[in-house]
């Protein structure tokens, strides 16, 4: 398949194809990250995260437009106003949703993947009815268009490096909450023993709720990233959802490295896969690999070496 | 022991007995599901107190501790802890309300570092630092502050246990089967541990024993709890080894 491409051609089209992929990536990151959060946290698969994600997305598309039709004159800004609005949207609903069903579910795990995927359903189908069946974009601020020329034959879009900066500013905020605050040490502590961290004078719902909140929240900020490679409508959630349970048992759970490194891994693999073959055949190649790492490695690419 | 009536700042050692009790559990029923396993307890641990329970497995010793700090549900009865009824409060706010709790396997946060796992028990006291006096009575857990939890020896690990109990200032300490898979010579220095923890700090300690030469070495009165009654008690001065040991064997 490599055939009819010259050595230069190729490198430029791994290049730009990574570059594509790194996009990709920082969704896969970011929802993998509230999904590992949320996993990790309380046993919970949430199967809804797509629809949270799709949430943000929407929100971002509601700001780009009332910027446009009222705020013309800030409208460059509107991005960062957006992404914080989409956070909050998600993470409240979030909030809602532990409060009013999954908290009444803990004892019960599997129930809760039919619970979220119920929830996913009526999600989708609000969408449908508030936003309408038809897919929407969004208009991106002029700063955020074209591409930087770095060789002859290798340019970078602006909008990609700007997604990037924001995954690792989460990203890394993600992670200095969860390893270097009072509420992380909390999270942790609850997720490696639930009834002693309750015995220690942990409040395990509150930390519950606010986790689900977190998790729900970054997916939302993955929607507004999201909105710049894809066009959102009611159901595009789905599309990610099991790509990024994938990244979560591949990276192995409850690491927060590992799950940075196998989304990396596979959205590299299949960005740079799909120029060659067809979106499928990629997708396969991709799963057949994690598959057979995944047989060799069960407990994903990353663990703790600790005694339990 | 020695009394100092001069100076009333500094707690006497030992019990104070004839004050109400510091912890005081009334007609305590409690059960998994459909099966009770305590039949209406009553148990008062004065201030100060060190009372040893004690009872073969099977007999309900770590279904009293899981009780009282709220993780098996109570059936009926009350739970009171100076003063205040604890017995409908989440685990949470027991431990707000002056419980404090070393579980039997010490559960420590395996994944967290010592320093981390103490912190988890000032959650209650809105303490932001580990204090001083915590390190002072344990110098090994300074020592070792950054290391992961799970990979400290299982004497180390009782110690950690204890102080991030200890982290949330409480007035009562729990202990389930402290001395569980720890060597002889350590068990002799955790019983010195928990008289000292008492002295300075004038708290009650409850702490369930198979062991009856730790119980008769730390404990002022000791009771025997067999198929979730408590059919014997006596005081330390006052007890006769033989019957105790005959409750104990298999």
């Amino acid at each position: 398949m490599f055939g009819d491409y010259s050595l230069g051609d190729l490198g430029a089209i791994f290049a730009m194809q990574g570059f594509a992929g790194l996009i990709l990536f920082s969704v896969y990151v970011l929802m993998a990250l509230g999904l590992a959060v949320i996993f990790g946290q309380m046993g919970v698969i949430n199967m809804a995260h797509g629809e949270f994600m799709i949430l943000g997305a929407y929100v971002t598309y509601l700001c780009s437009t009332f910027f446009q039709t009222h705020l013309p004159g800030l409208f460059g800004i509107y991005f960062f106003v957006a992404m914080i609005l989409a956070f909050l949207a998600s993470g409240a609903l979030g909030m809602i949703v532990e409060w009013t069903l999954i908290r009444h579910l803990y004892k019960r795990p599997l129930d809760t993947l039919l619970a979220t995927w119920g929830l996913s359903l009526i999600l989708q189908q609000s969408y449908r009815t508030i936003f309408g069946a038809r897919e929407v974009g969004v208009e991106l601020p002029s700063w955020l268009i074209g591409s930087v020329q770095v060789t002859d034959t290798i340019e970078v879009p602006i909008n990609g490096l700007f997604v990037m900066a924001i995954t690792t500013l989460i990203t890394v905020g993600v992670g200095l909450l969860m390893y270097r605050s009072r509420f992380g040490q909390q999270v942790r502590a609850v997720m490696q023993n639930r009834p002693m961290a309750g015995a220690v004078g942990i409040d395990t719902e509150k930390v519950d709720r606010y986790t689900f909140g977190l998790g729900c929240g970054i997916a939302g900020i993955a929607g507004s990233a999201f909105t710049m490679i894809g066009s959102t409508g009611p159901t595009s959630g789905q599309l990610y959802i099991v790509d990024t349970f994938l990244i979560v048992v591949f990276g192995g759970a409850a690491s927060l490295l590992g799950t940075i490194a196998s989304a990396f891994s596979i959205s590299q693999t299949q960005s740079t896969l799909e120029f060659f073959l067809s979106g499928s055949t990629a997708k396969v190649l991709t799963l057949l690999a994690v598959v057979g790492i995944l047989m060799v490695r069960p407990q994903g690419l990353f663990t703790l070496k600790v005694r339990r | 022991m020695l009394q100092t009536s001069s100076s009333p700042a500094t707690l006497p050692p030992g019990p104070v007995l004839g004050t109400e009790p510091m912890l005081a559990i009334r007609d305590l029923h409690s059960a998994y599901g459909q099966s009770e396993v305590l039949h209406g307890l009553d148990i008062s641990i004065a201030p100060g107190e060190i009372v040893a329970v004690m009872g073969r497995n099977g007999m309900g010793k770590t279904t009293l501790m899981k009780t009282l700090m709220g993780i098996v549900p109570v059936k009926s009865g009350t739970i009171t802890v100076d003063g205040q009824d604890i017995t409908a409060l989440k685990s949470h706010q027991r431990v707000a309300g002056g419980l404090a709790y070393v579980p039997q396997g010490r559960m420590i946060f395996s994944a967290m570092t010592v320093q981390e796992n103490i912190e988890t028990g000032l959650t209650v006291t809105k303490e932001r630092k580990v204090p001083q006096d915590l390190y002072t009575m344990f110098p090994v857990l300074l020592e070792m502050k950054g290391r992961r939890g799970g990979n400290l020896s299982g004497g180390q690990q009782q110690q950690l246990a204890i102080a991030r109990a200890l982290a949330s200032r409480p007035k009562v300490l729990l202990l389930d089967e402290p001395t569980e898979g720890i060597q002889p010579s350590i068990i002799r220095e955790m019983g010195r541990t928990l008289k000292k923890i008492r002295d300075e700090r004038g708290l009650s300690i409850v702490v369930s024993e198979q062991v009856l030469s730790f119980a008769l070495d730390v404990a002022d009165r000791v009771l025997v709890i067999e198929n979730g009654n408590i059919v014997h008690e006596a005081m330390r001065a006052d007890i006769d080894e033989a019957q105790v040991a005959r409750f104990l064997s298999v």
